[in-house]
């Protein structure tokens, strides 16, 4: 959670700097950003190379586990789609793309700002930040109205760090391997998956 | 797209055959942090001094609300079929 303050943080930190309107010209976001942007994705690939756990847990990789993932993908496009038959702003795929961070709100956020606009990198920015708050807000209550998978499903790609808690105390701790699995699965096709549905 | 995946897979390898490089890695992960943090500062940057955009904002939230609440409406309703049908235990089906 303390890193996702320290995120936020420098999100109000550039919007209060852009309104002051005082920087130097050479640091013109746009310019660089997309170099940026690749570097992350380089950095990022890294860690999930690098990371043995991960790599151990995806080994627990059998049918069932896998469908857990495959359905919150499936649930989420789903969702999303409803959205499209009563809101004119977005087109089907812009709101795929935002539905596609599964709550990994800063690497969604920056992905669809480079590659589409910083107006639609906000709507993913709060929509996934949204969905991390909800999940840890009503874990227990989704676990009430829809099963001990639930919670999971919710949390998308948090699953396997900030939302793990919260997932472990309403559904039990036997459920904790699930939403590792599922978070990671989830955490490597969000770059993928956004990049595609935004590009379309 | 293309781009995006390409560099993510070289990284991935690039990665795999850095595991057990603990400084590297910790390196990596800070570095990491930093980048997404300027990245986020470039988006607020872009936002703040774009007038149209923090009008438009309030009616972003809410439209990001919505999108949040489907998302999730949606997953845990498969979630629900999945736990139903493949996960629980008879005599335990009621959630």
């Amino acid at each position: 959670m303390r890193g996702s303050f320290t995120i936020l943080g420098f999100f109000v930190l550039g919007i209060l700097a852009g309104r002051l309107n005082q920087l130097p010209q050479w640091l013109d976001a746009g310019q660089y950003s997309t170099w940026v942007l690749y570097l992350l994705m380089f950095l990022v690939g890294i860690g999930v190379g690098a990371d043995k756990k991960a790599l151990r847990t995806l080994a627990t990789f059998n049918l069932k586990i896998l469908m857990v993932p495959l359905s919150t993908i499936t649930g989420t496009l789903l969702g999303v789609s409803v959205v499209w038959f009563f809101v004119q702003q977005l087109s089907l795929a812009e709101l795929l793309a935002v539905g596609s961070g599964f709550g990994y709100y800063s690497l969604s956020s920056v992905i669809i700002t480079e590659l589409h606009s910083a107006e639609l990198g906000v709507v993913a920015l709060l929509s996934n930040v949204i969905r991390e708050v909800i999940t840890l807000l009503f874990a227990p209550f989704f676990v009430h109205i829809s099963g001990k998978l639930s919670p999971i499903a919710s949390g998308g790609a948090t699953s396997m760090d900030t939302t793990l808690p919260i997932i472990t105390s309403a559904s039990g701790k036997e459920f904790a391997l699930i939403a590792l699995f599922h978070g990671i699965v989830l955490t490597v096709l969000v770059p993928f998956m956004v990049a595609f549905f935004i590009t379309f | 797209m293309l781009i995006v995946a390409a560099i993510m897979f070289a990284g991935m390898l690039a990665g795999y055959l850095l595991r057990g490089q603990k400084k590297v890695l910790r390196f990596n992960a800070r570095l990491t942090m930093w980048v997404i943090y300027l990245l986020l500062f470039f988006l607020g940057l872009a936002i703040g001094g774009d007038d149209y955009i923090m009008h438009q904002l309030p009616e972003l939230g809410l439209l990001a609300l919505v999108i949040s609440v489907m998302a999730i409406a949606g997953s845990i309703f498969t979630a629900w079929l999945l736990w139903r049908f493949a996960f629980s235990k008879r005599g335990e089906d009621k959630p």
